[in-house]
């Protein structure tokens, strides 16, 4: 049957697309020497992602890159389950690593452990979720997006290319940043604004759920997914609503770039995830080698990037390699 | 022996019954019943509910979750479960992107390939539940997690992210396309493929069930195992049949999902076993095995696709969305249930 199978995939080959496309895109490659030559200090990260999420694998990205750059050993972590997630950053800490990263999704469940960490002499920073307990929390810094503003500067655009009333798309429901973006939509958003909560898992659901919305309020005209994977299928759902609704969406992905370049979507609001991992390690080592610490304690900001058309093209290569 | 001679004459099975009587009788009756209680109700509240492109949009969402409800509902009456049926459909679409990109094929060489790989997976769990005796719980939970943590692990080995790359601009993409995620008009009314697909499972699960052999042994073995096996039927082989019967069904989810998307999330299908089963036991299949119908499933996943939709054409406040549709599913149960409980005493 191998051999069956083998016979018919070189007698089935693609003269377009697929790996060998790819390959020779990638004829250049960058190696991950280090830069410096600190100690070899171990730094873990601990979020609160869901298994196979896009977003956290650009910024795990973007911490593998720093981290070869500043000699670090970096170690990932990840349970969407507040509980299971503190228990990880508690393994970390057994563990004696040398610096912590740690988002706050559910801010209260992780507080005691942060706290632990502080006293073990672990230095912490947060990233993507929780800005407004961070410091309370004892962490060094914050470094992510504030979702309210985020939310805010979609609202601006939407007003902006004279849209009127906007559907606001959540793909988890009780997920607190979720909120937080279409709250912040509809305050700077002149128009109206609804919200629509969809089955994130299950991709027909999604398509199904905005079409039936998009058929039942036809004076909708605007619709705005959260995450990158949600914005294709958006597009799906209108055309097959017979909607001229423009799709936007948050985050990036490579299907985004391309949906933004050829004008099937409006425009996208980043908050550059890459940066989010790669600054939290640079961070980390800059406050181990030097006593550095960006932002003056206040939170620093990786977004909101607003991407439309003319960006697109230039981001495209960056997607593909899973660094946008 | 004169007295076995002289009973089959009052034996109950042979006495003629009325057409109504046995339509009574069927497995699928209550759920039509909750079907239509469910339509009427949505008519009246969401205006938009009663245009064809409505009625094609709840169709569509029926029949994602109807494709596969049609072979688990086959193997609950055959007494199993199968927890590893929303993932394998995530397996199945990654299987087949993954084999088509890495080896440069033209996309039905990964589409074969899949179709062969899942169901491997789907003779895996029959072929470990019929030998260890396990209960079919243990046995695709234990798959589901595998499967879980393979699509994962190998999209982020294979690709590099924990999506796959898209497929889109290679050979053969069109056709499958048309085959699996194409969408037809008929009569001004647009039509999703998977609607087609769906009516033609249904239609040869329903032959299979009520007029051929395997459909007995199906019944038998989910009855009682054992009094099945001592008179003949080959339990083992039922079973590992019914479930290739899902992997089979996965595997058409699974190509539906990655030609109409391009490219897969390799940490979805999570949870959406439990709609298939939810459909198929709204549907009247016994939790217990050995009754149920393939009509009866269908019905559940479009009291599932109606009830789901409805709520967003009737525009009612979101934050209540999951608690409106358990209210909806279980009125829709429990009408289901007194319907069948009349029937059943009339019969």
């Amino acid at each position: 049957m191998l051999v069956a199978v083998l016979g018919a995939s070189l007698a089935g080959c693609s003269s377009t697309g697929g790996k060998r496309a790819e390959d020779e895109r990638l004829a250049r490659t960058a190696g991950g020497k280090a830069a410096v030559n600190t100690p070899r200090w171990t730094f873990a990260m601990v979020t609160h992602s869901g298994d196979g999420d896009t977003f956290w694998d650009i910024v795990q990205n973007g911490a593998q890159q720093a981290a070869a750059k500043d000699n670090i050993k970096f170690v990932y972590g990840h349970d969407e389950e507040a509980s299971r997630q503190s228990q990880l950053v508690q393994s970390y800490i057994d563990q004696k690593v040398d610096g912590l990263i740690v988002s706050l999704a559910k801010p209260n469940a992780m507080k005691d452990v942060v706290a632990k960490a502080e006293k073990a002499g672990i230095p912490v920073i947060t990233v993507n979720s929780g800005a407004e307990e961070s410091k309370a929390f004892g962490a060094l810094s914050h470094i992510g997006q504030d979702e309210t503003v985020a939310g805010e500067a979609v609202g601006e655009e939407l007003n902006k290319r004279g849209r009127k009333k906007a559907l606001c798309v959540l793909h988890e429901q009780g997920n607190v940043g979720h909120e937080q973006r279409c709250d912040g939509a509809k305050k700077t958003f002149k128009g109206d604004l609804q919200k629509l909560y969809v089955e994130g898992t299950n991709m027909p659901d999604v398509q199904s759920s905005i079409e039936s919305k998009l058929q039942a309020d036809p004076s909708i005209d605007a619709v705005v997914t959260l995450g990158a994977p949600f914005a294709p299928t958006a597009v799906k759902a209108a055309e097959q609503a017979g909607s001229k609704a423009e799709i936007d969406t948050f985050d990036l992905n490579a299907q985004v770039a391309t949906g933004l370049k050829d004008g099937s979507l409006g425009f996208a609001v980043d908050q550059q995830p890459y940066l989010q991992g790669y600054e939290a390690v640079d961070l980390l080592w800059l406050y181990k080698y030097n006593a550095d610490m960006l932002g003056g304690g206040k939170p620093v900001l990786t977004g909101p990037q607003v991407i439309t058309k003319k960006d697109a093209a230039a981001l495209q290569d960056y997607t593909k390699r899973g660094t946008r | 022996m004169t007295t076995t001679l002289k009973a089959p004459a009052q034996d109950e099975r042979l006495l003629h019954r009325s057409p109504a009587r046995r339509l009574m009788g069927r497995p699928e009756l209550g759920s039509i019943v909750g079907a239509a209680a469910v339509f009427v109700f949505f008519s009246l509240v969401a205006e938009p509910f009663l245009r064809a492109s409505s009625l094609s949009t709840v169709l569509y969402a029926s029949s994602t979750i109807g494709i596969m409800a049609v072979p688990v509902a086959l193997l609950m009456i055959g007494g199993e479960f199968d927890l590893s049926a929303g993932v394998m459909v995530v397996s199945s679409a990654l299987i087949s992107s993954m084999f088509s990109y890495q080896m440069t094929a033209n996309t039905w060489v990964g589409v074969g390939v899949s179709l062969l790989v899942t169901l491997a997976i789907g003779a895996f769990n029959g072929f470990l539940l019929t030998r260890t005796k396990l209960p079919s719980f243990i046995i695709t939970l234990g798959t589901f997690f595998m499967l879980t943590g393979l699509n994962l692990g190998f999209t982020k080995l294979i690709d590099g992210t924990v999506s796959t790359k898209s497929i889109a601009d290679m050979e053969g993409f069109d056709s499958a396309r048309t085959l699996f995620a194409s969408h037809l008009t008929i009569g001004g009314v647009d039509i999703q493929i998977t609607i087609l697909w769906w009516i033609v499972l249904v239609a040869v699960a329903t032959w299979v069930l009520l007029r051929t052999r395997v459909g007995n042994w199906i019944f038998a073995v989910g009855g009682n195992a054992d009094a099945a096996r001592a008179v003949g039927v080959p339990v083992t082989k039922t079973k590992i049949g019914l479930y290739m019967g899902v992997a089979f069904a996965a595997w058409v989810s699974g190509q539906h999902l990655l030609f109409s998307y391009d490219a897969i999330q390799s940490g979805d299908g999570v949870g959406n076993e439990f709609l298939y089963i939810i459909a198929a036991a709204v549907g009247g299949c016994l939790m217990t095995g050995g009754f149920g119908s393939a009509i009866g499933a269908a019905v559940g996943a479009f009291i599932f696709g109606m009830a789901s939709k409805g709520i967003v054409y009737a525009q009612w406040n979101p934050d209540w969305y999951k608690f409106f549709l358990g209210a909806m599913l279980l009125l829709a149960t429990l009408l289901n249930a007194w319907v069948r409980k009349r029937a059943e005493a009339q019969a």
